[in-house]
């Protein structure tokens, strides 16, 4: 018989890889020069980063920040290195007032500055729990205070237009118990709107008599610079969320004429490039409009770009609903739940949380988009480029001006990508 | 025919004195033009135990989702405790806040902890305060024992115990009627037990139950009834004994020969 039992001697001590599979010509060997094809390949690719980094490293790496032409910015460049492929950062130096806060006056830019600082303390507790949770409380007054704060005028007027809000939540507390969701929905949005539309004005205008008090008005043509682009994107960020998620849910709805409008807004909206949209908030939206009303152009572009994006987000909540097992919506049926808190507490944040990446992307498109603001003659960051080309002694420093817009533009967009997957990390991590 | 121990005959005389929990009468139901539930009757009475059985497409989970209007029926009459169930929501939520259901896969809410998945409805739908629910939540998870469990996710459990999780969810909206859709048939086998374990202890607490299942033990020694269903009909219903030992239909008599074949 066969004898299969094996017992082994000595242990085989560790022992070091053949040289060509290792170290830097084994790798290179590799993944670069295996086969003539591949070697043709490595040498050109080669030669194409060589010429781009030898434009590149001079530009970053002699730069010239306090010259106040471009004519002069060469001829410094050429003093001290011989060549002028150093970059000209001296537009950025004399301008990037203008870039990060447009025409606004420059007495007062404390107030943008102050938004800005409110922004990220309101968003804060949203964003990360450990943040103390008194913060919620700033989320209601937030808006109103931004606006007054950015616009000035009477302090009147974000008071009462607040109330329109507290009027609002009462409507929505004393009718909770009594009333279907629907009617809920419809009373507790309609009040405050009515308000808004007929009081706010009146009442506000009665008591800035009687006891006034205002603060310096800024139109909207000084908004400029990433203060326009924030403007506008935050704002269409924060509404376009919500309305999304109702128009999602409108779109799966029982409710025919619910489903048809919300699929036809929908579809509408994806069909046409935000360019035309924006130019109807620029002109045709006067012609429709009751001659002598003053509709502030900013807020037109931003109910454009709010409901561009909310068309958007509407199609990624479904995509979130669509990934959810029906069993969810029978278990929640079957324990008795309503609709509305079936969906608050069970569907959405499912389907929420499943749509983070796609969320997030549309977040960061509707940021750069507004850069779209441009071509109707908004001078958002890259309008402001037009600008300052046009002065004669800038003529010609495209790069440095668009390396700067694209940073600004980028430290958001990368900290809202980061940001989501961070938060992606955290709810897996959850289950 | 039949020999009833007296024990059962005892029972049988005391369910039929207790008043009907459930009450189908010529209930028609279709999916578009199929005719899936046709001229159900069928009265539940309290505390009784019902097993269903039949082919797959027979309509059996139909008809229990009709119970507590999952699906709507277009004809006839259901009355769940008194409530007949029109398209009346206010009825339709009582009849709910009385009726639990377990399904196949669990159902269960993969976001929220054990804990809260069971605290979930008491808290929102019932508006039970906080601390009360807790504690009624941890006395069914005992009752189906997996308290140590109750901080886990859902995902984190075993298939027999999410099915747990599930019975205690719906226990801890007090529900006189229970209705099981084939509870067991997503398990392993050795997770089977557990379930029907908690299940017969549930019966003997005298819960309505109505349980699709081809269980065959578990219908032995707790149904009250089996019905036998097939082409979205009543073909057969009898005491277990009687059902398993002496079918009459000839469906019934494939049927049981097909499941007990193998
Ligand atoms: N929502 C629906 N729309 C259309 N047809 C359906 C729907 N739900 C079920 N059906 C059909 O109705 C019939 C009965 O389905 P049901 O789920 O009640 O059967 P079942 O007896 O529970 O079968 P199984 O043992 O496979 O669970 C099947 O033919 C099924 O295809
Ligand atoms: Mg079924």
């Amino acid at each position: 018989m066969r004898n299969v039992s094996f017992v082994r001697s000595e242990m085989l001590a560790e022992q070091t890889p053949p040289l060509t599979s290792i170290g830097v010509i084994g790798w290179a060997r590799e993944n670069l020069f295996n086969g003539w094809f591949n070697s043709i390949l490595t040498v050109i690719s080669l030669y194409i980063v060589y010429s781009f980094l030898s434009f590149l490293i001079p530009w970053v790496l002699t730069p010239t920040w306090k010259a106040t032409s471009l004519n002069e910015c060469r001829e410094i460049n050429t003093a001290l290195t011989g060549h002028h492929s150093g970059a000209c950062w001296g537009v950025i130096t004399e301008r990037w007032p203008q870039f990060i806060f447009g025409f606004y006056d420059r007495s007062i830019l404390w107030r943008p500055i102050l938004v800005f600082v409110l922004f990220l303390a309101t968003i804060a507790p949203i964003l990360f729990e450990r943040v103390p949770r008194k913060l919620f409380l700033l989320g209601p007054v937030f808006p109103f205070l931004a606006v007054w704060l950015l616009w000035g005028g009477s302090i009147w007027s974000p008071v009462f237009s607040f109330l329109g809000l507290v009027l609002g939540y009462l409507v929505w507390r004393s009718l909770k118990e009594r009333v279907n969701a629907v009617i809920l929905l419809l009373s507790s949005i309609g009040v405050p709107i009515i308000w808004w539309m007929f009081l706010t004005e009146p009442a506000s205008g009665l008591l800035a008599e009687i006891i006034p008090y205002e603060i310096q008005i800024l139109p909207s043509r000084d908004f400029g610079g990433l203060l326009l682009s924030l403007t506008i994107g935050l704002t269409a960020i924060f509404c376009s969320l919500p309305i999304g998620i109702f128009l999602a849910l409108g779109r799966q709805s029982d409710l025919l004429i619910v489903k048809v409008l919300c699929v036809w807004f929908i579809e509408f909206i994806r069909g046409v490039p935000l360019i035309t949209l924006l130019f109807v908030a620029s002109t045709l939206l006067n012609i429709f409009m009751p001659p002598g009303t003053n509709f502030d152009i900013i807020m037109r572009v931003v109910i454009m770009v709010t409901l561009f994006s909310s068309a958007y987000m509407a199609e990624v909540v479904r995509g979130g609903l669509a990934g959810l097992d029906s069993g969810q919506y029978e278990a929640a049926n079957a324990l008795g739940f309503s609709y509305w808190k079936a969906q608050r507490l069970i569907i959405m944040p499912q389907a929420l949380k499943i749509s983070i990446p796609g969320i997030v992307s549309n977040f960061i498109g509707v940021l750069k988009d507004t850069t779209l603001v441009s071509v109707i003659g908004l001078f958002d960051p890259i309008g402001l480029t037009t600008v300052v080309l046009a002065d004669m002694r800038w003529n010609g420093v495209y790069w440095e001006l668009n390396v700067f817009v694209a940073l600004c533009f980028f430290v958001f967009c990368f900290s809202m990508s980061r940001y989501s997957m961070y938060l992606e990390r955290k709810l897996r991590k959850e289950n | 025919m039949a020999k009833l121990s007296t024990e059962k005959l005892a029972r049988a005389e005391m369910l039929s004195s207790n008043e009907d929990a459930i009450a189908i009468s010529e209930m028609n139901k279709w999916f578009g033009s199929f005719h899936v539930l046709r001229d159900i009757n069928l009265s539940v009475k309290r505390g009784e135990r019902i097993v269903v059985a039949g082919p797959s497409g027979s309509g059996k989970s139909t008809l229990i989702r009709c119970v507590n209007r999952l699906e709507e029926h277009q004809s006839g009459k259901i009355v769940v405790d008194g409530t007949e169930l029109t398209s009346d929501l206010k009825n339709i939520d009582k009849v709910r806040s009385e009726v639990g259901m377990v399904f196949q896969h669990f159902n269960l809410f993969p976001h929220l902890t054990i804990l809260e998945n069971c605290t979930l409805a008491p808290l929102w739908v019932r508006k039970t305060p906080k601390k009360e629910a807790d504690e009624i939540a941890m006395g069914f998870l005992e009752k189906v024992k997996i308290p140590e469990q109750a901080d886990k996710y859902p995902g984190q459990l075993s298939g027999g115990q999410q099915q747990r999780v599930a019975i205690a969810r719906s226990l801890c909206m007090r529900p006189r009627i229970m209705l099981f859709d084939e509870p067991t048939s997503a398990l392993d086998p050795e997770m089977i037990k557990e379930v029907l374990d908690t299940m017969i202890e549930l019966a003997d607490d005298g819960m309505t139950m109505i349980v699709v299942s081809h269980e065959m033990g578990f219908a032995r020694q707790v149904a009250d009834r089996v019905i036998f269903m097939d082409e979205g009909q009543i073909v057969e219903q009898n005491e277990p004994e009687e059902f398993f030992n002496n079918p009459q239909s000839e469906r019934t008599k494939l049927f049981l020969s097909q499941i007990l074949g193998h």
